[in-house]
């Protein structure tokens, strides 16, 4: 019977030990799993893209020259345009044929021309100076829940070619877009003249579009082999031509008439133009040229306007031999030398590049960039699908200067989403960085001295029994919600600085010398410290506060014209703004005030009390014994108390969201706001799309906090312990 | 008298600019508490409304409450009248959102003429358009019928009774009933369409939906019949300017003649707003009403929170401290456990939508759940993510306060139950764990205090501005934990920031933020007397 219970007693021991073992181990490490976790979703980002090549296939449809390629979403619908005309629909992952549209007029195709790659729109130019304007449709059905897609080619301004041309002459290069209420045609013809015919469209009862009104221009007139290639924005804002003496001409098409506004040499004396194409969106124009160099040209607006070379890409082995870009992101892919490689414009990064046994003759992305189509001299058409989900990630793209499209000067920016569909998403991280260092810089530039010399009064010199009260309320203080102190921040104290500027920044003067003068008038200033002064303090700090507040407000009647953040803007250029970094300094102060206090109040309370009677003994005042032994003692428990604050600042939500405007801007004016990393992630995570790059920088954003704050931490522990250590020793 | 050389030396001025930061620090602190306090509390009481003759585009009649005095100088004011400077201008609220362009317009008090307090006039608190303040002119039974006059202000209260309890029958038939007939039909809707997935047929639900359906339709004519009822009454109200009104019974909530009320009645009425706050759900987008299911999700979120973390807690401390040996690992672990309690709350939310939501919730609903796709259940944020987020936030805090317990206990009392023969599993259940429970208590109270009050983990993980339904109800399983919920930390951050209506809202808000910082004084206070009871009880024990 004993040894039974004897047994069942040993078990319980080892079950015991098992489960608070396993237990704890466990749940240790799914703590440390949070970090794991942030690493496995930020990891993707640095991993490059992969291209692989999937199918082959002799070209479908006719054996004259290809001009391009078209693909639908899904890949499964592939549209190749041939010299005649021929269009020919084709399964782009086998190659089979589906079906063949001849070409709607029976005349030498002379030119060709994609338009926005969104759009599906290609143009072909005839040899009368007649061009047309070619859309290919895909709908998608589910017939019995299987996807089906089917494709066809429409001829959204009518089969009937347009004249562009009226003298009739061959159009040897063309440029073609279609938006939804106007369309453009570029064309050079044979005898050397660049026209632009304009029309404005509209719907008619029956859905179609008719041309309204049509406009012809001529932009410029030359030797025939003068143009080499031309390229229009989808908007028709800008027009773009290359020349074979290696330079663009910048025309201004929105204007009336068209104008030139410049003729930029885009590429190094010697070499020509060997390739044009605008980015998605087409604000930007991608310039390949014979030495093998890619550059990103874009207009912008100042000092004044002009085509500018937002950045130039690693040079190629050869000449430019293709280049292809993809329907909604920045990126592109360039063939050069029997090596295609594939490049992110934003983030100037080469993700992916493979060698190829052929020069090509065309390469065509897939719709969501998820696959590439290209035709190589053999005659041969290869399908690649490309795993490339992070493109605008990159190291320097996120922390460097980056010149972004529609912008005037290169800049780091965070601008994560917009509207539209073909937007440069700008991935800066610095801004944020900034603020939550701003954030903090201020916070602690107000709790420090409150907290490091209240914690030594406290530790030091003040009376048991207000200790016993000053302890818990500053643990209350600690306590309180941050969320409640943005709150009174954005709604009650903002506006009150607003209208009190001079009065609260007066205080910084006001209650000091007010502090002084009672040290200076108090009878019993030569006796020690009663430790009480706290008590007396309370009245004078009261009536300082109210004094410096009325005091500013006849400074700011009399010298600010009533109104210093208008006086400051309108004399002093600086801006104000109601929700700024001073209000965030003195909310956050607040908030790591306690912090700071209880670490500091702890180090110095546990210095040990025989090193302080021997000074005294010695004759040091009381101060400086304080000053020179207690506080030089307790230095490092102070300075790891002023670093568990600083961790606390760096990550504080609720005030920094609440208290400021959350506008992502770099500039340490005391009076604007910032938008701190720890607000934008808890603004945009609920709204970014699971996965995307965005998420993931998000989630690097998280990564970074999580580590800063933790080395801090650790550090100021590492620190702590070592002088608990000393003090044991003392 | 002594030199500034000595004074500065003995360090009088140094020493007093130490006591001003601490007396600064306390002045904040306790300026703070009693800021929100005071505009919170201040909101339930019933003010005076005056009605004034007032030049102008508002004029020629106002009528309102002052919510505000400022003093401005004249260059501030457009329309300056009168030629004092500064200005003295006052803040009022007319109410009657529907009929005039701003609820809120400042009134220069140089500009009042005849301003008195209308013994009649009377505040409607509505369910729609907020406030009203008018005088009352007549009462319509049904929807054709004539006003009769000749209606008393106490015939109106009862009218009302009457009405609030019609409502209240409708309310039982919507959310009892009907509710109880909706769970049924959308858990036969998921029945049957696990059941076609299966390839098995159906039709033996078909009766029982047949059921249902009926049964809707009986409470529905029954409800219509009632809201009828309920809609058919108005009164009829003079506003400030003298334009008569009409306003349907079923739209107001209270209505009450401020300046007729005497000290009972203004204290009646107080107590019967602050209950109303603290009880009933909000209305009009959050700005009006009272915040319960804020609190309710508050106190629910903290309890399953505490479920959660205690057990995870006390267990990593137990095994930190009794089970893993001292060596340099341990101490490393100690310390890393220690730091987490500082890294930034709002990495724990992203890990939790990360992993907890997206990961585990996604992969749960696909086992569990595969009949619902594409609808998440759990894959979507919730209470028990949010739940999970915050005990996962407040793990340190509890192993951090065990483990201090934990050392306090002395190290005779271990090796005096091990010689007596006890194994070490029941000198830590029987000696240990009794010795150690206040402080696991402490550490629990400090990880609730620190829950209730954080927002920025809770915004990423399950919280909304406004829930639907309460996440426990009648209808199995009772508690919902995939449901989404509302909390008072959010409640503020929300409507303070996102509000289109900040002015009238903003009472009510520091009402909420009261509420909040009183729960968490409340629970620090605890726990910091309980800490001290225990520090006092092993000081002397230990020596």
């Amino acid at each position: 019977m004993s040894r039974l219970l004897h047994r069942r007693r040993r078990y319980m021991d080892t079950a015991v030990r098992v489960v608070v073992s396993v237990g704890g181990v466990g749940i240790i490490l799914s703590v440390a799993l949070i970090f794991v976790f942030l690493v496995v979703m930020v990891y993707p980002l640095f991993r490059p893209a992969t291209v692989q090549l999937s199918a082959t296939y002799p070209v479908p449809g006719p054996t004259t020259a290809s001009l391009g390629y078209i693909l639908d979403e899904h890949q499964r619908v592939g549209v190749r345009i041939d010299a005649e005309g021929t269009a020919t629909l084709f399964a782009p992952a086998t190659g089979r044929e589906y079906r063949r549209y001849p070409a709607a007029a029976p005349a030498q195709v002379h030119s060709f021309a994609l338009g926005e790659a969104a759009s599906r729109v290609y143009g072909l130019g005839f040899g009368e100076g007649t061009a047309v304007l070619v859309r290919a449709e895909f709908s998608v059905s589910y017939p019995q829940g299987r996807m089906q897609v089917r494709g066809a080619l429409h001829y959204p301004l009518g089969a009937e070619p347009l004249r562009v041309d009226p003298a009739g002459q061959a159009l040897t290069r063309l440029a073609v877009q279609l938006d939804e209420d106007r369309a453009g045609i570029l064309a050079w013809t044979a005898d050397g003249r660049l026209l632009l015919l304009q029309l404005s469209l509209a719907e008619n009862g029956a859905g179609e579009l008719e041309i309204e009104e049509q406009r012809l221009h001529t932009l410029y007139t030359g030797p025939p082999a003068a143009l080499t290639r031309l390229a229009l924005e989808p908007r028709l804002w800008n027009a773009f031509a290359a020349h074979a003496d290696g330079s663009v001409h910048y025309y201004d098409i929105a204007a009336d008439p068209p104008q030139l506004v410049q003729a930029v040499p885009v590429v190094s004396p010697g070499a020509h133009i060997t390739a044009m194409r605008l980015l998605s969106g087409g604000v930007s124009l991608l310039v390949g040229d014979s030495t093998g160099q890619v550059a990103q040209w874009a207009p912008v607006q100042e000092p004044h306007k002009t085509l500018a070379r937002l950045r130039v890409f690693a040079a190629q082995s050869g000449p430019v031999e293709a280049l292809a870009v993809e329907y909604y992101r920045k990126g592109f892919m360039v063939a050069a030398g029997g090596v295609a490689t594939l490049y992110s414009a934003t983030a100037n990064r080469q993700l992916y590049s493979m060698s190829l046994a052929a020069p090509l003759r065309a390469l065509h992305f897939a719709p969501r960039a998820d696959a590439v189509l290209y035709e190589d001299s053999r005659a041969n058409v290869h399908l690649a699908r490309i795993h490339n989900p992070h493109p605008e990630f990159s190291l320097a793209a996120v922390w460097k200067s980056i010149w972004y499209e529609g912008r005037n000067r290169p800049a780091r920016v965070w601008q994560s989403s917009s509207a539209s569909d073909d937007f440069e998403p700008k991935f800066g991280l610095a801004p944020l960085a900034f603020g939550t260092l701003k954030a903090a810089l201020y916070a602690m530039l107000f709790a420090i001295p409150l907290a490091v010399f209240g914690a030594a009064y406290t530790a030091y010199f003040m009376h048991p029994s207000l200790r016993a009260l000053v302890k818990p309320s500053i643990e209350i203080m600690e306590a309180l919600p941050t969320v409640i102190l943005g709150f009174l921040a954005g709604i009650w104290f903002a506006p009150l600085v607003e209208r009190n500027l001079p009065g609260i920044l007066g205080m910084v003067i006001v209650l000091p010398l007010l502090v002084l003068a009672v040290a200076a008038l108090w009878p019993a200033w030569r006796r020690n410290p009663t430790g009480r002064e706290v008590v007396w303090l309370i009245p004078v700090l009261v009536a300082g506060g109210m004094l410096s507040l009325w005091l500013g407000n006849g400074i700011e009647a009399a010298f600010f014209d009533d109104n210093l953040p208008l006086w400051l803007y309108n004399e002093l250029g600086i801006r104000y703004e109601q929700r700024n970094s001073l209000v965030v300094g003195i909310a956050m102060g607040f908030a790591v005030i306690p912090t700071i206090f209880s670490v500091s109040e702890d180090a110095i309370y546990g210095v040990p009390r025989h090193l302080a009677s021997g000074s005294l003994a010695l004759g040091a005042s009381q101060w400086q014994t304080l000053l020179r032994l207690v506080l030089l003692t307790a230095s490092p428990g102070i300075l790891s108390a002023i670093m568990i604050g600083m961790g606390r600042a760096v990550g504080e939500t609720m005030i920094v969201i609440m208290a400021t405007g959350n506008t992502p801007i770099i500039d340490l004016n005391i009076f604007q706001g910032f938008r701190a990393m720890s607000a934008n992630i808890a603004v945009e995570m609920p709204e970014a799309e699971v996965n995307s790059t965005h998420y993931r920088i998000l989630f690097m954003a998280a990564l970074l906090l999580f580590i800063v704050t933790f080395a801090f931490n650790t550090l100021a522990e590492a620190i702590r312990r070592r002088l608990r250590y000393q003090y044991s020793r003392l | 008298m002594m030199g500034l050389r000595e004074w500065l030396r003995y360090g009088v001025p140094q020493l007093w600019l130490s006591a001003a930061a601490v007396t600064a620090c306390m002045l904040m602190t306790l300026g703070l508490i009693g800021l929100v306090g005071y505009k919170g509390l201040a909101h339930f009481v019933p003010r005076a409304v005056v009605a004034f003759n007032y030049p102008g585009a508002e004029g020629p009649r106002l009528a309102g409450e002052f919510v505000a005095h400022e003093r401005v100088p004249r260059s501030r004011v457009p329309d300056a009248a009168g030629d004092a400077d500064p200005i003295q201008r006052s803040l009022l609220r007319r109410g009657n959102r529907e009929y005039v362009a701003q609820e809120f317009v400042w009134t220069q008090d140089a500009a009042i003429h005849n301003l008195e307090y209308p013994h009649d006039i009377m505040v409607l608190e509505r369910r729609e358009w907020g406030r009203l303040y008018g005088y009352l002119r007549g009462y319509a039974a049904q929807a054709e019928q004539p006003f009769t006059t000749a209606f008393s202000h106490a015939e109106l209260q009862r009218e009302l009774q009457h009405s609030s309890a019609l409502r209240q029958r409708i309310d039982n038939i919507e959310r009892g009933s009907m509710g109880r007939i909706n769970a049924a039909l959308e858990r036969l809707r998921i029945e049957r369409r696990r059941l076609e997935r299966r390839g098995e047929s159906a039709t033996r639900l078909d009766a029982q939906q047949q059921a249902l359906h009926s049964e809707f339709a009986v409470l529905s004519t029954r409800l219509q019949t009632l809201y009828a009822g309920l809609r058919a009454p108005r009164l009829l109200l003079a506003l400030a300017d003298d334009r008569e009104v009409q306003v349907p019974l079923a739209n107001i909530v209270r209505a009450y003649q401020p300046n007729a009320l005497d000290l009972v009645g203004q204290t009646a009425l107080y107590l019967e707003r602050l209950w109303e706050f603290l009880s009933a759900e909000p209305r009009e987008a959050n700005t009006g009403g009272g915040v319960f299911p804020a609190i309710f999700g508050t106190v629910l979120l903290v309890l399953i929170m505490s479920i959660i973390v205690t057990p995870f807690g006390v267990i990593t401390a137990l095994f930190l401290h009794e089970y893993a040996g001292h060596g340099v690992l341990t101490r490393l672990v100690r310390i890393s456990v220690n730091n987490l309690a500082g890294v930034p709350s709002v990495v724990y939310g992203v890990f939790g939508l990360g992993f907890f939501v997206y990961f585990v919730g996604g992969h749960l609903d696909r086992v569990l759940f595969p009949h619902m796709l594409p609808t998440p259940v759990f894959g979507t944020p919730g209470l028990l993510w949010s739940a999970l987020t915050l005990a996962l936030l407040t793990v340190p805090v509890v192993v951090v306060a065990t483990e201090e317990g934990l050392t306090r206990v002395p190290q005779a009392m271990r090796e005096g139950s091990l010689a007596l023969g006890a194994t070490q599993a029941e000198t830590l259940w029987y000696i240990v764990l009794p010795a150690v429970l206040p402080a696991i208590l402490t550490g629990l109270i400090l990880a609730v205090a620190r829950a209730a009050g954080e927002v920025a983990p809770l915004m990423l993980v399950g919280v909304v501005k406004l829930a639907p339904a309460l996440p426990v109800d009648g209808s199995y399983p009772f508690l919902h934990l995939e449901r989404k919920f509302m909390h008072l930390g959010f409640h503020i951050y929300d409507v303070g920031f996102q509000s289109p209506n900040a002015e009238s809202t903003r009472p009510l808000l520091y009402a909420t933020a009261f509420l909040l910082v009183l729960l968490i004084i409340a629970l620090n206070l605890t726990a910091i007397r309980i800490r001290n009871t225990l520090q006092r009880r092993y000081g002397t024990r230990s020596e």
